[in-house]
């Protein structure tokens, strides 16, 4: 009986997760993922055996001792030395088995192969801002990486301690404030998978999520250029160039944009070539035009709890330090509409 | 000086009465106040069970909105601050105090007086941390309480205050007890009771009691650091004034390894008493067990860094905390042969209690195997703070920690109250039980390699994630049913259960050679201990094969059954006393203060300070 159930733990354990799922560990798209997942389905293996091994000894044992014999009680072993040494030693030998290819793999991983490209990250409450100083492009919640190249993160924090994880790329590394520490990973099939912070950062930790795309080099490299590429100035008279206006009025103090005189705030991400990413809220939603408008209304209809202050307008526990304003109330729906517009442009 | 303290003294009168509201209130009774930590233990473990389920409800459909973000956050402190602190702990610590006198043929423990302290402050600290919620702001920082999230700037409200406040509380609760228990195990064993004629219980309670005097100092100065940070500014775990917010997971995780053991080695004492009571023979490699114990007491020290693989150590501290965690699992999977080692052979029984027993060995060998996984560290950069990890250790506190101590109060009820528990009821709970946590946990397991993270208060539709949670919710709520199920069983008990007579499941050792429930006084006459297992053996001397040459000769006057009742006015039994709960609500009020005001605090040092010293000076009243 315990074969089947095993054998079926292992395979629910592998169909269970669809490969397509987005953050699928045991779907890896990355070298780095894969040797984890290699590794996993090793020591799976040994520890399933011993799992079979060990519970069809216990089943064996109650069905064979069940209130067994006549009237005498059963001998009084006290126990046999011999057995208890082989059993003690029979799993230093599986876990010393298992030990040589996991500290195999554990130095390994501890140093990058010929890094191609140097991304910072820097976990936010709670967002990720992301910079390639070697192509001077700063951007959030979004990371773009070049297929098949090994890319060196450098991951850090301004505030608490988060957690930088791309599931299918492989296993993560803790954002700590003060320190800079770094993690190396390759995506070797093009595509978007997803991510999220994976330390808990306060009440909204559950959406401190972003993107991953994986390009080929000819894309990333259009994607680099179009990055460079200075925000253009919106044709006069139109919604957007409305939109600038109110943008360099109330939200320069916190983002930047390059290519708009005076936006470098950094309080909040920056937005350069905002339009052209896929989600908004950190990862939380689709970046569409009626979804942003609603955003910069009030953010906290998205994503509730990080804006709340108290009566004394202090940010209570759940607040984040540098809560986005609730725009609804010093902006007009015109005024709104035509800053969405502006971002949203900024393809 | 006399007069002084004479006159002090009096002031609270020593109680001279074992009923009513002031028998509890005044009992030094280790009996009474194992009860007492039982009953108060339970309540906790039903509103830590309670905070589990919301969290379920939240969590069986995507984007709900059922709670709302903030308190899911408390909700994950709490239940698991809870679980750990206010349940499995002092539930462990009502066995140790109801059966270590017990086991050992002692009258009561070394210090009587300050093992009821022990309770009133792990009571009062339990209720200090839950009056958060009454005022909204529960601690939300995670029971682990990583810095810097802790500090007033990213929590400014008065959660992490209750919360740091309540642990040194109920600190110095455990510590005391620990102390108590050791003096008590090794100064107040019966003659003939030797070392290794204890029974595995009371070896076990001897480890974790150690484990917790070197434990909790250490989690201690954290605290206390924390303290300082919070309350006057300091910068211990500041990043930018120069702090270490790593240096905090270093002695939470310091203490908190040991802590996991001290969680599961008391349930592992009870299985190993439970298990040869149902097979009729000894514990198979009694002196391995024992050893295996404490050799995970020792190496339990030296795994606390695989909590900490993703932080960033390095590759050689990774690899160093790698092997140790991975050879950490030898001493507790050779316990696993030696109880299945005892049942071979055996003329096995299977009622409630020994049910849970089995059931708690399953699961655990499902907790040591996933555990082990962990401790392969590479692979553990995936698994970390994602629902596998929280699969495997529910596997190893609730499938191991809960199901040991639900076989211990099935064994365990008929002496404690004289009556048995229903054993038709206890096996509809122990099988709802375990179906009910292989549903709710066993998904966890895929939920986690499925990348699901840990604490998150919702996540959207499409991750696959929807199925295996609304399994899970249902899972949790057949938990419930089963312990709606538990307590109908204890009302039966109460109203119309077997009486159980001194030995009900014709037991091993010299708790079921006396009444039940035992008098004050415990033994009537102190046993003399000749034997492991001295009570069956002392049943059955032809088993005994005659190894310490005193097989056949009768018990001359040998346990409490064949003392009479001439012999009970001689003994002198400790009388109550207020003082420690005085002294122990005092030190909570004290302790509290810091929030609560300092009218609070001074009364409560008065309180304190006072209590000690009237304690200090209590005649022995006749």
């Amino acid at each position: 009986m315990l074969v089947p159930v095993a054998a079926g733990t292992l395979l629910l354990l592998s169909v269970a997760c669809s490969p397509s799922d987005p953050q699928n560990t045991l779907a890896a798209t990355g070298i780095v993922a894969k040797k984890q997942q290699d590794l996993f389905w090793t020591v799976m293996a040994w520890a399933t055996g011993v799992f079979i091994l060990v519970e069809a000894l216990l089943v064996f044992t109650l069905w064979r001792f069940k209130g067994r014999g006549g009237a005498g009680e059963p001998h009084q072993t006290h126990g046999n030395t011999r057995l208890e040494i082989a059993w003690t030693i029979a799993p230093v030998l599986v876990l010393l088995t298992v030990a040589v290819p996991t500290v195999s793999l554990l130095w390994e991983l501890a140093e990058p192969p010929k890094v191609s490209t140097e991304v910072k990250v820097v976990g936010h409450q709670w967002w990720w801002e992301f910079e390639y100083p070697g192509y001077g492009i700063t951007t959030a919640n979004e990371l773009h990486l070049p297929q098949g190249e090994v890319i060196n993160f450098h991951v850090t924090s301004v505030d608490v301690i988060h957690s930088f994880w791309i599931p299918k790329l492989g296993g993560k590394l803790d954002a700590i404030p003060g320190k800079v520490q770094s993690l190396w990973l390759r995506g070797d099939e093009p595509g978007t998978y997803y991510a999220q912070c994976v330390e808990l950062c306060g009440v909204q930790h559950a959406n401190m999520k972003f993107r991953v795309v994986v390009h080929t080099r000819d894309k990333f490299e259009q994607w680099v250029k179009d990055q460079r590429t200075p925000a253009r100035t919106p044709d006069a008279g139109t919604p957007e160039a409305a939109g600038l206006l109110v943008f360099t009025s109330n939200c320069v103090a916190c983002h930047t944009i390059d290519g708009v005189p005076g936006a470098v705030g950094k309080a909040g991400p920056n937005l350069s070539r905002f339009g052209s990413r896929q989600t908004l809220g950190a990862g939380m939603v689709d970046n569409t035009l009626p979804m942003l408008e609603k955003w910069i209304a009030d953010t906290t209809s998205i994503k509730p709890g990080i804006n709340s202050t108290d009566s004394a307008g202090q940010p209570t526990q759940s607040g984040a330090l540098t809560p986005m304003p609730r725009f609804k109330d010093t902006l007009s729906g015109d005024q709104i509409k035509s800053v969405a517009a502006f971002l949203y442009g900024l393809k | 000086m006399a007069t002084v303290t004479g006159s002090l003294a009096g002031v609270v009168p020593r109680p001279n009465t074992e009923h009513g509201l002031m028998g509890w209130l005044s009992t030094v009774d280790h009996k009474k106040i194992g009860v007492l930590y039982g009953a108060t233990s339970f309540i906790f473990f039903l509103l830590g069970g309670l905070e589990a389920i919301m969290m379920r409800l939240q969590l069986a459909a995507p984007n709900s909105n059922l709670i709302d973000p903030l308190t899911f956050n408390q909700l994950i402190t709490m239940h698991a601050t809870t679980m750990v602190f206010l349940v499995v702990m002092p539930m462990s610590a009502a066995f140790f105090n109801f059966l270590i006198p017990l086991q050992i043929g002692a009258r009561d423990v070394a210090f009587p007086r300050l093992n009821a302290f022990s309770y009133w402050v792990f009571l009062t600290g339990g209720i200090f941390i839950n009056g958060s919620w009454l005022i909204g702001q529960a601690p939300a920082a995670g029971w682990f309480g990583y810095a810097n999230l802790t500090s007033k700037t990213f929590s400014p409200d008065l959660g992490v205050d209750f919360w740091l406040l309540g642990l040194l509380i109920l600190g110095t609760s455990s510590v005391a007890a620990s102390l108590n228990f050791i003096v008590t195990i090794v100064n107040l064993r019966a003659p003939g009771m030797t070392m290794m004629r204890m029974p595995l219980f009371t070896w076990m309670t001897l480890v974790v009691a150690f484990l917790v005097i070197f434990a909790f100092p250490v989690i201690t100065i954290g605290l206390i650091e924390l303290g300082f940070d919070r309350f006057m500014g300091t910068n211990f775990f500041n990043p930018a004034k120069g702090g270490d917010p790593v240096l905090w997971q270093h002695l939470f995780w310091l203490f908190g390894h040991p802590e996991v053991y001290i969680l599961i080695l008391p349930a592992m004492g009870i299985v190993s008493e439970v298990l040869p009571t149902f097979s009729r023979k000894p514990l198979f490699g009694y002196s391995v067990v024992v050893f295996s114990g404490i050799a995970i007491g020792f190496m339990g020290w030296g795994v606390w860094a695989h909590h900490m693989f993703t932080v960033g150590m390095g590759p050689i501290a990774n690899t160093v905390f790698t092997l140790t965690t991975m050879f950490i699992a030898v001493p507790t999977g050779v316990k696993i042969f030696n109880w299945i080692g005892t049942m071979w052979g055996g003329k096995l029984t299977f009622p409630t209690p020994m049910l849970f027993s089995i059931g708690f060995i399953a699961m655990f060998i499902i907790g040591g195997l996933s555990g082990v996984t962990h401790a392969i560290s590479p692979s553990d950069y995936q698994q970390q703070d994602t629902y596998y990890i929280v699969a495997h250790f529910h596997y190893v506190l609730f499938g191991g920690a809960i199901l040991g101590l639900f076989s211990g109060i099935y064994f365990y009820w008929p002496k404690i109250t004289g009556r048995l528990l229903d054993e038709r009821i206890g096996k509809v709970h122990f099988w709802l039980m375990l179906i009910g946590f292989n549903l709710t946990f066993a998904p966890m397991h895929i939920l986690g390699m499925n990348g699901m993270p840990r604490r998150i208060y919702t996540y959207p539709a499409g991750m696959g994630w929807e199925f295996w949670n609304m399994l899970q919710t249902a899972g949790s709520l057949v938990i419930a049913v089963a312990m709606l199920a538990f307590l109908y069983n204890v009302w039966v008990s109460h109203t119309k259960g077997k009486v159980a007579g001194n030995d009900p499941w014709d037991g091993r050792t010299l708790e079921w050679s006396i009444p039940s429930p035992p008098p004050a006084y415990n033994f009537a006459t102190i046993p003399h201990v000749r034997e492991r297992d001295d009570w069956w053996f002392t049943k059955h001397p032809e088993l005994a094969h005659g190894s310490h040459g005193h097989a056949a000769a009768p018990a001359e006057a040998h346990h409490a059954t064949t003392g009479g009742h001439g012999h009970e006015e001689h003994i002198h039994m400790p009388q109550g006393s207020l003082l420690p709960l005085i002294a122990g609500v005092g030190q909570t009020l004290f302790v509290g203060g810091l929030i609560l005001g300092p009218v609070v605090m001074a009364i409560g040092g008065l309180m304190m300070v006072g209590g000690l010293y009237a304690w200090c000076s209590e005649p022995i009243n006749e």
